[in-house]
Parts: C-alpha cells; sequence; structure tokens
C-alpha cells in the first residue's frame, strides 16, 4: 500500500488520486489522530526546503516516522518537488531514504505527469510481487 | 488635530499569531529566509567567458535578459500590487508586499548583469529593442489586461500564474543552455534564485486561486477553467512567435518549445489543473534539466535507470525530534 502527505496545495493528492492504489493520507493537522498502516507500504513524500535544504521534510511526516512500528513497514520513498528548486529538488526523499535506510525509488515533479504515473504504478506492481504477492 | 475623513478605511493591525491560513506564514518564512541580492553573486567571474560569445549570442542574451525585465517590472509594479486588495487574509496581502518587493530585486538583477558585461550602447540598444518587440508587447499586454482593475480576482491569479511559472521560461531557458556548456556559470546561479523565488509565487499565488475555486459551483468553475484554458492557448501562441524569432539563428527552437510545453504543464498545475501537452513533447532536453536542478539526482528505480536503490548521501537536517 501507500502512505503519502500532501499539504492544502494538494499535488501530492492529485498524483496519489491518479494513481488508483490502496492509500493512507497522514493528515495535515499535526494534532490529528493517526490511521496505522498494516501492511508493507511506500511513502510519497514532498519538498518543502528553503534554500539551504532546511524543512525539507514535513512535521507531520517526521510525526508519521517516529514509531519504530510504522518505520519497519516502511519499504521505499517517492519523493516529489519542482526542479525549480535546484539542489533541493525531491530532497524530502533523499532525507527519508538515509535516515531510515530504504531506497528512494522515484521523484517526479507537483502532480507528475502521465508518465510518471505510469512508471510508478508499473513499479508498485513489480514491487509488490517482489514482496510475495498481496504484502504491498 | 482633525479627524480623519469618514472614507478613509483603517486596517487592523496584522496579529501573525492568529492565522487564517497556515500557508501565508509557511510561505512568508520560505521567502523571507530565501531572500537575496545580486551584490552576493560574483558576476564579474563571467567576464572571460562572456568574451568567448559570438556577437549574436552576446545580443540574443541581453535582449533575453530585457525581456525578463520587462515581466519582472511588469510583476513588481502591477501584478504583485494588483492581487493585493483580494487577499483574503491579511497575511496573504503581507505575503504579496514580499512578492512585489523580490520582483523589483529580480528586475534590478538583469541590470548588474548588464553593467558587469556589456557596454551601455548595447544596453541601451536591448532596452529599445524590448520596448519594440511585438511579441513580448502583446504578451505583456495580454498579462496587463487581465490585471485591470474591476476584473475577476481569480483571473488575475491566474494570469499571474502564467507569468510567474510560464512565461519567463522562453527567457530562463538561455541562461540554463549557457550553463550546460559551462558558459556564464555565475550569471546561472543568479538566475537560478531568480527561478527558486518565482517557483514559490507560482505555487503560492495558485494555492489562493485553488482556494477561491472550490467556493464556486460547477458551472463557474467549468467557466474560468475554460478561460484559463484559452488565456494559455492564447500566450502560448505568442510565446511560439517570440521563441521563433529569438532562437532560430542559434537552432534552438525546437528544444525551448519543449520547455515551454514542461513549463506550461506546471503552471497548469499549479492552479490545481490537469496538464495540457502530452508528455511526449514535453520531455525536456536533460542538460538543461540538469541546469536547473544541479547536483539532485534523478530517481528511478523502476524502471531500472536513474541513480537510485542507493541510499542517500548525507544530507543536513535541523528536526530535534527527528533522531529515532
Amino acid at each position: 500500500m501507500l502512505v503519502y502527505y500532501s499539504s492544502a496545495s494538494g499535488n501530492t493528492h492529485r498524483f496519489v488520486s491518479q494513481l488508483e492504489w490502496p492509500a493512507l493520507r497522514i493528515p495535515v493537522e499535526v494534532e490529528a489522530s493517526l490511521q496505522e498502516p498494516t501492511l508493507p507500504y511506500v511513502l510519497i513524500c514532498p519538498t518543502y526546503a528553503d534554500g539551504e535544504g532546511r524543512g525539507a521534510v514535513p512535521k507531520q511526516v517526521i510525526r508519521f516516522l517516529n514509531d519504530p512500528q510504522r518505520r519497519g513497514l516502511l519499504v521505499g520513498v517517492i519523493g516529489s518537488g519542482n526542479r525549480n528548486f535546484g539542489a533541493t529538488y525531491a530532497l524530502a526523499g533523499r532525507i527519508i531514504s538515509q535516515k531510515c535506510n530504504v531506497p528512494q525509488l522515484y521523484s517526479f515533479e507537483l502532480a507528475g505527469t502521465q508518465t510518471d504515473i505510469a512508471r510508478v504504478r508499473a513499479g508498485l506492481v513489480t514491487l509488490g510481487e517482489e514482496l510475495c504477492s498481496t504484502a504491498i | 488635530m482633525k479627524d480623519l475623513p469618514q472614507t478613509v478605511t483603517i486596517p487592523r493591525a496584522i496579529n501573525w499569531n492568529r492565522l487564517d491560513d497556515e500557508k501565508d506564514l509557511e510561505v512568508w518564512n520560505r521567502l523571507t529566509v530565501n531572500f537575496w541580492l545580486p551584490e552576493k553573486v560574483p558576476l564579474s567571474n563571467d567576464i572571460p567567458s562572456w568574451a568567448t560569445l559570438t556577437d549574436h549570442e552576446k545580443e540574443l542574451t541581453i535582449r533575453v535578459f530585457t525581456g525578463l525585465t520587462l515581466l519582472d517590472t511588469i510583476q513588481n509594479t502591477v501584478g504583485a500590487p494588483s492581487l493585493m486588495p483580494d487577499a483574503v487574509t491579511p497575511h496573504e496581502e503581507a505575503v504579496l508586499t514580499n512578492i512585489a518587493f523580490m520582483e523589483a530585486v529580480h528586475a534590478r538583477s538583469y541590470s548588474s548583469i548588464f553593467s558587469t558585461l556589456c557596454s551601455t550602447k548595447e544596453i541601451d540598444e536591448a532596452f529599445r529593442w524590448s520596448e519594440e518587440n511585438p511579441h513580448l508587447q502583446a504578451k505583456a499586454k495580454a498579462i496587463l489586461e487581465t490585471y485591470a482593475p474591476g476584473n475577476d480576482p481569480l483571473k488575475r491569479k491566474i494570469a499571474s500564474v502564467f507569468l510567474e511559472s510560464f512565461l519567463f521560461y522562453s527567457g530562463f531557458y538561455l541562461p540554463m543552455y549557457w550553463s550546460s556548456r559551462a558558459k556564464l556559470t555565475n550569471t546561472a546561479d543568479l538566475i537560478r534564485l531568480i527561478i527558486r523565488d518565482e517557483a514559490v509565487h507560482g505555487y503560492y499565488i495558485g494555492y489562493k486561486f485553488q482556494r477561491g475555486y472550490e467556493k464556486l459551483d460547477d458551472a463557474e468553475q467549468q467557466a474560468l477553467k475554460d478561460y484559463a484554458f484559452s488565456l494559455m492557448f492564447e500566450l502560448y501562441g505568442i510565446e511560439n512567435q517570440y521563441t521563433e524569432e529569438l532562437y532560430d539563428e542559434i537552432g534552438l527552437t525546437e528544444d525551448v518549445k519543449v520547455f515551454l510545453h514542461y513549463n506550461a504543464n506546471k503552471a497548469l498545475q499549479n492552479l490545481g489543473f490537469e496538464a495540457l501537452f502530452p508528455p511526449e513533447v514535453s520531455e525536456v532536453n536533460p542538460a538543461i534539466l540538469a541546469a536547473l536542478s544541479p547536483d539532485s539526482e534523478n530517481h528511478d528505480f523502476f524502471s531500472g535507470s536513474g541513480s537510485s536503490y542507493v541510499i542517500g548521501k548525507a544530507v543536513a537536517t535541523e528536526d530535534e525530534d527527528w533522531d529515532f
């Protein structure tokens, strides 16, 4: 399955909607209660870095990952962003990959393109098969 | 002391500790942290590189930058200020003042490039060119008509996002192209700072557009979406001609057009709309993408290309609660 974060601007949400894949949204409200993933999942995370790369991973995602059980089910991360931010493009994916010791599977811009959707969907299918059938 | 006349409206003092929309503070912080001035970029290091360009390449570069100066001037003096009366929160208005000011910094930056690299005669000729070029004037006119007082606030936001996220890119292409050939690399560093700012502007104005748009009924939404796509078509037509006039001689027109498609799609996404141009005409030259976001690896583990299934390099993070 997928877990994703999307702020009120909604780019990541639009990307995930087009994927048509079971997905859990991390709430925007910092105090909101979290739904627990029960299966291994891929995390999709947009980037909010300043020019120096600070603040790239949203607080809500950090909070979500600050739990060993949830982290244990994370199999990979997809980072998103905007190439116009230069070197910090999709930085959140790289940071999570490094912190959680999981591969960064893909990166895309804003709400993604049709090519991105097709590649990620195909990739998720393959990854699911690798993880022994229905695990993802 | 006289009382103020009754027609004067006194704004309420802005309280940043009470937010109606968290996005205002988020974007305010992003913009203020990213603040910069052209003096911090060592443009004079580009003087030897500038000398390697042909006369035509120099003229093209100066012309492209005067075109960009005009767009920044419009956004500084008309575009961003025209959005202020439509602001739905006092914080939005404050963010727009920052956007307006940074556009002035951008417009000023091109003159720093000119004074570093070019002669007064070359500069004056290029500014005259910008005043007389029909395509440049046509795109300025199309945008300014939408900004006019009394126009629909959401249409103004559409035009503003198209300027910030689409119209600049026929110009931004050239310094990225030079940078990909290891030319004018300091100038490219400065342009990247401008590109970064315009990305936040397009994102924020697009976000505010979406907040207004979601309050409309279906018919109103459809009418506004039709307006957005027809304005995009109109601007795209002008941009095509502008691009041909500038880039035909150097043989880059088709490459620039792909870049226009790619950016038009991103501008529409900032408004919450779907892409207009299909992937096959929007796949930007990888050298230009690499110039746009240097040092950021491309990840595509899924299709077996790109630099992935490698754990990323150490990166600076700041959050105390981020150690597990």
